[in-house]
């Protein structure tokens, strides 16, 4: 009897699964940012999701759910139903730097996830306070070679994109400044500006208004084209220095097991968000770049976490980063 | 100054159209509701109100989030007079004297005066905000790791001067607080610290559930195992309204709470939370009969509630003049701007006068409505008290469990409420209060970091607390204010020692 019963529970499960494929989406669908509302990957995911609700035909509700670097909110996404009802906004940290900096993160960021898609990344800008004794980026790297850890290097946090970025960048010139943790970009950014500190890394829509307003000033762009929020900076191949190209990159995900015509259904939604004149604006209006769109496949993705991980845990593991 | 009135005139203009009335008066009334449910902060509502704002106009969109904001603020100190509750760390204060008060049937005064001394803290903060904005921003600037770290220290002296009782005890109720600030994950080195491997203490205590268990969960418990008291709280509501009498008492406090607020709600790092702390330090060591401090003194409610509400008034000048946001609301707040296209930066005053008159010319519309929603409300809010406690105490666990759980959606949260609460309930027994505890916890961090932050950037050497001229003068503060409240302790020590 109960055999019977668990027989037809089981095939009911099964038509209804195949019906909620058939016309997915049903009902909105969460997605989980797994930072505090109002930062670089929330106000991304809010706009590109904005766009995907409308092409979906139902609403796609931003949960955020902060907490430990952003490996929170992605562990318990991870965890999720792979139903297509519950999809993630993971970024460089959670999907690149985590592995190396969390040993016992309950996810593997190239196994555990089905990718939808890229959405938007972020430039690294090089930025240091307005009387810093360096005219150009060159300068500027010779100073913190020579004066190793007389030079404070302000940062957002362990496991934040400063921190990431901020520990390659000292890596890739092989100096060693002193590393000065706060409590999120704004404070770090407060004492830039007040000459506290003297340089950091972080993402162009965190640093590009104090640049344009003069309270700080920006050595270089680590990309490979100039952005047009700061035409007169330059990249940091135009200034001299190699090996330096790195960008904060958000990207949707969905847990592993999600049925693959729900994953195309997504990834569609995400490339036409992607097309979309008024969303791109508004990236583009942040300093964002919206990826070619050969990078906007699932296929590309899973490449990018991959080699993405490859290149963050040898440098961040030579740093003795860890969080915890 | 001419300058000043024309922004201003356009400022109203902006504020006074019929959209962005009406958007301030639902944000003011959503803050209100919000801030009156314990636990869910304007954090939570503004993160959930956020996509709804997606269809209307940038100017008008941050208005309403502005309104819940100080909406929430109001909204918090009615919990906090009501049922001893304080939702967030600046009504910890309120909760000393006002619930006293509403305990002797003066709970529509103590809401009143709350009411008023907040809309001219607020209208006092408009026009700080509307004038020195600008030259202003340049004191947040010159507020660096050690300077911060000397105000925390005099906050700390604040707690002690806090208590009602015993100075040891308040001491050791402070260090508690500090030491459960410092669970959670190191911020240098990213070690968990007495997390004892709990996933959900990864990143500390929050401050909600802390609050809400020690204070909130507690006083139902102590309430449930005395039966008169809680009687004297329905039976006599008395006057709704504060007469002329509260007035000439608190019309000094509210002056000097609006000034100490407002020039603490211009330091980044969240220096509003000192702000109701510093104006009821103040008061109690002004008036001329300390004693009545905590038993339900109309100054202990009107400085702070002054000097709370100016600092959340003036902490938007930091995000308005520079775009750097001073606490978490006002993180929200920048991320509100950029999802509607308006990158916060030194630049939104020249770029975006609308929104930045606009936004300032609200702020004094909204403090008005506020006071227009609540002082009406003070009756309604007074009558809940005439429900029977049987009744009462269920909802407001109910109400707890709801808002904790909203915050993070974490079962555990609402378990941590259940554990503080009987923490709370033991430390009442033995005569510890929570005030100073709570105080301890919120400065914590902010010690804790800025001490090794400045210490990281002197190389280790101590010497700059002293070698930097504000750092210095705030220590010596500090120093004065302890001695002033170990002195009558200390003499009555001696007093003990002759009469044996």
């Amino acid at each position: 009897m109960r055999k019977i019963a668990l027989a037809l529970a089981a095939f009911g499960l099964a038509t209804s699964a195949a019906q909620a494929q058939g016309n997915y989406p049903q009902r909105p669908i969460t997605m989980i940012v797994p930072f505090a509302a109002g930062g670089p990957t929330d106000v991304i995911a809010r706009i590109v999701g904005d766009n995907m609700s409308r092409t979906l035909g139902q609403q796609i509700v931003v949960e955020n759910v902060a907490g430990a670097g952003g490996t929170t909110g992605i562990t318990r996404g991870a965890q999720a139903q792979p139903d297509g009802y519950t999809i993630m906004m993971g970024h460089m940290g959670t999907h690149g730097a985590a592995p190396a900096l969390y040993p016992n993160l309950k996810y593997d960021p190239s196994k555990d996830f089905a990718p939808i898609g890229l959405a938007a990344g972020t430039p690294i800008l090089i930025v240091a306070k307005k009387d810093f004794p360096a005219k150009d980026l060159k300068g500027f790297v010779e100073y913190v070679q020579k004066n190793g850890d007389k030079v404070n290097m302000a940062h957002a946090g362990v496991g934040s994109v400063s921190h990431s970025t901020g520990i390659f960048f000292t890596s890739v010139i092989k100096a060693k400044p002193t590393m000065v943790a706060y409590r999120g970009t704004g404070p770090a950014l407060n004492d830039l500006m007040g000459n506290t500190v003297d340089f950091m890394t972080d993402q162009i829509v965190n640093v590009a208004p104090q640049v344009q307003g003069g309270n700080i000033k920006a050595f270089a762009i680590a990309t490979a084209t100039r952005s047009p929020a700061l035409p007169d900076v330059p990249t940091t191949k135009e200034a001299g220095l190699d090996g330096y190209e790195v960008s904060a990159w958000n990207a949707v995900f969905a847990p592993k097991g999600t049925p693959p015509e729900i994953v195309a259904k997504l990834n569609e939604a995400l490339v036409k968000a992607l097309s979309d004149e008024n969303t791109k604006k508004r990236l583009l209006d942040l300093g964002g770049v919206i990826p070619s769109t050969a990078e906007q496949t699932p296929a590309s993705l899973q490449k990018l976490v991959e080699s993405e991980v490859a290149r963050w845990t040898p440098v961040l593991k030579a740093a003795g980063a860890t969080a915890e | 100054m001419g300058d000043l009135f024309s922004n201003l005139n356009h400022g109203f203009s902006i504020a006074l159209t019929f959209q962005n009335l009406g958007l301030a008066f639902l944000g003011c009334l959503v803050g209100t509701l919000v801030g009156v449910l314990p636990g869910v902060g304007p954090i939570a509502t503004i993160a959930m109100l956020l996509p709804i704002t997606f269809g209307l106009e940038p100017v008008g969109a941050l208005i309403m989030l502005a309104g819940i904001y100080y909406g929430a603020q109001y909204g918090g100190s009615t919990t906090a007079i009501l049922v001893n509750i304080p939702g967030e760390a600046t009504s910890v204060v309120t909760t000393l004297d006002g619930h006293q008060m509403a305990r002797q049937g003066r709970a529509g005064v103590a809401l009143g005066i709350a009411a008023i001394g907040s809309f001219f803290a607020g209208t006092v903060a408009t026009v700080v905000i509307a004038a020195l904005g600008a030259p202003l921003t340049r004191l947040a600037l010159i507020f660096g790791p050690a300077e911060y770290f000397s105000l925390m220290v005099m906050g700390l002296v604040f707690a002690v001067v806090l208590a009602r009782g015993s100075i040891l005890k308040a001491i050791a109720m402070i260090v508690l607080g500090v030491l459960l600030s410092t669970v959670g994950t190191d911020l240098e080195t990213g070690q968990e610290r007495l997390t004892f491997g709990l996933p959900f203490l990864s990143d500390g205590i929050d401050f909600a559930v802390l609050a809400m268990g020690i204070f909130g969960v507690a006083e139902i418990l102590r309430n449930l195992d005395h039966t008169e008291t809680r009687n004297v709280v329905q039976q006599a509501i008395g006057r709704l309204l504060p007469n002329r009498e509260d007035f000439r008492q608190s019309w000094r406090p509210v002056l000097r709470g609006t000034t100490i607020g407002a020039i603490l709600g211009i330091l980044p790092g969240n220096g509003a939370v000192l702000g109701p702390f510093a104006s009821y330090t103040m008061e109690k060591k002004l008036a001329k009969d300390p004693s009545r401090f905590g038993r339900g003194a109309i100054e202990g409610v009107a400085g702070p509630e002054a000097a709370n509400n100016a600092g959340a008034q003036t902490s938007f000048i930091p995000l308005l003049t520079l775009g750097i946001p001073p606490n978490a609301v006002m993180a929200l707040m920048v991320g509100a701007m950029t999802i509607h296209g308006i990158v916060p930066g030194p630049q939104v005053m020249t770029r975006n006068p609308d929104l930045f008159w606009g936004m300032i010319a609200s702020m004094w519309i909204g403090n008005l409505m506020l006071l227009i929603i609540n002082l009406p409300l003070v009756g309604v809010w007074v009558r809940l008290l005439k429900v029977p406690y049987h009744l009462m105490f269920p909802a407001i666990l109910m109400f707890c469990c709801i808002g904790i759980y909203s915050i993070n959606s974490l079962p555990t949260d609402v378990m941590f409420i259940g554990l503080f609460g009987i923490v709370g309930y033991i430390l009442i027994k033995f005569g510890f209060e929570p005030a100073p505890l709570l105080l301890g916890f919120v400065l914590g961090k902010l010690l804790e970091e800025n001490l090794r932050r400045a210490l990281i950037l002197s190389r280790g050497s101590l010497d700059t607390f002293i070698e930097r001229p504000i750092s210095a003068a705030l220590l010596a503060v500090a120093a004065v204010l302890l001695v002033l409240a170990l002195l009558p302790s200390i003499r009555k020590g001696r007093d003990e020692v002759f009469v044996e």
